[in-house]
């Protein structure tokens, strides 16, 4: 018990002064202790060591500091820029096609239609799936030849370009596949924004005599709008972070058609390059930080004046 | 005419849903159930003969039991995390929902950016070679939690705020110590929100594939996500062995989805409606 006094108080103290004879906290500041070692040890004390090993060529034994000249190369080769676009423009196609597809599903999936519970599971499921099974399983699917996809597309007459062989195809390919394995997380989003949308505003609607397309854009597309902010700003930070896909799929190729940068920060460390690697860190986090802080803003910012 | 509409838009809404999700997983099975010649031609054909099982044994035996030893790494490396996750996320959810301090502000800023930071790897393979923890189980296990408590603790303080306060109070003038009136009063009632923790970050946890390959190199202790990754240059000529270990991983996240298919949904839509 005294023990419990003294741990209890002493994290209560230091936020605000206690009366000696006051009982202990029934909130303890210890509880935090646990969590706060783990994660101040295995996150924030590496990514606070990344600004500085970013900075340097590192062994992992020893480091020489060479200011920013990781940083420099980043811009500077070819590849390395093409990494970062290629991660904007993946972030971008994904979120969008999810916040589309995911919307109209939901709307779809929240009408009276038919085997509603069969669509909903079916669309669902693959979110729980393997992303390493899914790559590899696409990859088959769209092999340029011998692949389903165009076995199917041969057969309605259309011949099927090869979807990850070629450059110019294969970051879009990829982006699919995380569409398809990864819109049923924005659909049940979206339902459970559509759901809690009170049924009085489509009374009013009706009584008014919108028509299904008003319905939607003037009652349901602003009501679950955050719902919306959700969907962006996860399946977008998603994107700009993804890896494990593009890895299965097609290891940044071809060529460095479909690298990011994570898959960027991947190979420079299999290569040994571990202050590039790091800085390819640094990028990604100032990437995110620059991109995300200011969508945030901004769809919070709409929000309110509505 | 409205009927034929309406039912028209469910039958397309079907035969959709059956082309795009339901035909690759009928392609992962049929892959599975053939055999090494007819896998190889990659088409979506029916499986001449049942060889499910002999590609089953040969998958698993392969490189001196890789794949049970991955699954047994993969069992333990997801109870651990997620018995470590519940417990501490509940403890910092708990604390920070009940008692407002100056510092709330400054951890509420860790939560989010653990959401959003990408983890910086190579100075925390700098940092667990340091502690000895580095390629080992238990060193993945603490990663796991570190990258996970973030989400447990929202989920866990908005679950919290439902709960009267007068619970903890009547137990503390019964003379409850404060670790008691935790554990023994409270965690039992967020018994709901711990089986959405449970499996939303069990499911995350088991189908991770980027921490293990940093953290947990080497074939001794592989996870069930990297051999399909080491199989993948192995069994380049035998689909229908990668397809059955395909097969045989999604067995875990079926049975989950199964049984908890709302609590996943309920946990994953978590703010979607207070945003």
């Amino acid at each position: 018990m005294s023990v419990m006094t003294q741990t209890g108080t002493a994290g209560a103290g230091a936020a605000a002064p206690v009366p000696v004879l006051k009982r202990p906290s029934p909130y303890p500041g210890w509880f935090f202790l646990p969590a706060a070692i783990i994660y101040g040890l295995l996150f924030l004390l590496p990514t606070v060591a990344s600004l500085y090993f970013s900075l340097t060529r590192w062994t992992l034994f020893n480091s020489t500091f060479i200011g920013l000249d990781n940083f420099a190369q980043f811009l500077r080769e070819p590849f390395l820029i093409k990494g970062l676009i290629n991660t904007v423009i993946y972030a971008v196609v994904t979120s969008g096609l999810k916040v589309v597809l995911g919307l109209l599903l939901a709307v779809l999936l929240t009408s009276q239609i038919a085997a509603r519970g069969y669509l909903r599971s079916v669309v669902f499921f693959p979110v729980l799936v393997s992303t390493v099974g899914v790559g590899i399983t696409f990859t088959v699917l769209m092999h340029p030849t011998n692949g389903m996809i165009n076995e199917g597309l041969a057969m309605l007459g259309i011949k099927g370009p090869g979807w990850l062989t070629n450059p110019s195809l294969a970051l879009y390919s990829v982006a699919l596949v995380d569409v398809w394995k990864g819109v049923g997380l924005a659909t049940v989003i979206y339902i459970a924004g559509i759901v809690a949308i009170p049924k009085d505003y489509y009374e009013a609607a009706r009584i008014d005599g919108a028509t299904k397309l008003q319905n939607f854009f003037y009652v349901t597309l602003p009501l679950c709008r955050p719902a919306t902010v959700t969907v962006i700003i996860l399946s977008f930070i998603g994107g700009l972070r993804t890896f494990d896909l593009i890895w299965a799929m097609t290891r940044g190729g071809p060529g460095f058609a479909s690298d990011t940068v994570a898959s960027v920060i991947y190979k420079q460390y299999q290569a040994g390059f571990y202050g590039l690697s790091t800085a390819g860190n640094v990028v990604l986090f100032a990437l995110i930080a620059v991109l995300v802080v200011p969508l945030t803003m901004l769809l919070n910012r709409r929000e309110g004046h509505e | 005419m409205s009927l034929v509409r309406k039912y028209g838009l469910s039958v397309l809404a079907i035969l959709v849903s059956a082309v795009v999700f339901l035909i690759p997983f009928a392609f992962i099975i049929m892959m599975a159930f053939k055999d090494r010649t007819q896998a190889q031609l990659l088409d979506f054909s029916w499986p001449q003969g049942f060889h499910l099982w002999t590609n089953i044994v040969e998958v698993v035996t392969t490189r001196n039991w890789m794949l049970l030893t991955a699954f047994i790494n993969s069992s333990i490396l997801t109870v651990a995390s997620v018995t470590l996750l519940v417990i501490f996320a509940a403890m910092v959810g708990f604390v920070l929902q009940r008692r407002k301090t100056r510092f709330n502000g400054l951890i509420e800023f860790f939560i989010l950016a653990g959401l959003m930071i990408p983890p910086a790897v190579v100075p925390t393979i700098w940092l667990l070679q340091g502690i000895g923890l580095f390629g080992k189980l238990h060193g993945l296990i603490l990663v796991e939690v570190a990258y996970g408590l973030p989400f447990s603790i929202l989920l866990y303080r908005a679950f919290i705020a439902t709960i009267p306060r007068e619970l903890d109070e009547a137990a503390i003038i019964d003379g409850a110590r404060p670790f008691d009136v935790f554990f023994r009063v409270i965690l039992p009632l967020l018994w709901p929100v711990t089986v959405t923790n449970i499996v939303v970050q069990s499911v995350a946890i088991f189908n991770d594939f980027t921490n293990p390959l940093y953290y947990l190199p080497g074939n001794a202790n592989a996870t069930v996500q990297l051999t399909l990754y080491n199989f993948q240059s192995q069994f380049n000529t035998s689909y229908n062995l990668l397809f059955t270990n395909i097969a045989l991983i999604t067995i875990p996240p079926l049975v989950v989805f199964l049984f908890f298919n709302r609590q996943i949904v309920a946990g994953m839509t978590a703010g979607a409606v207070k945003g």
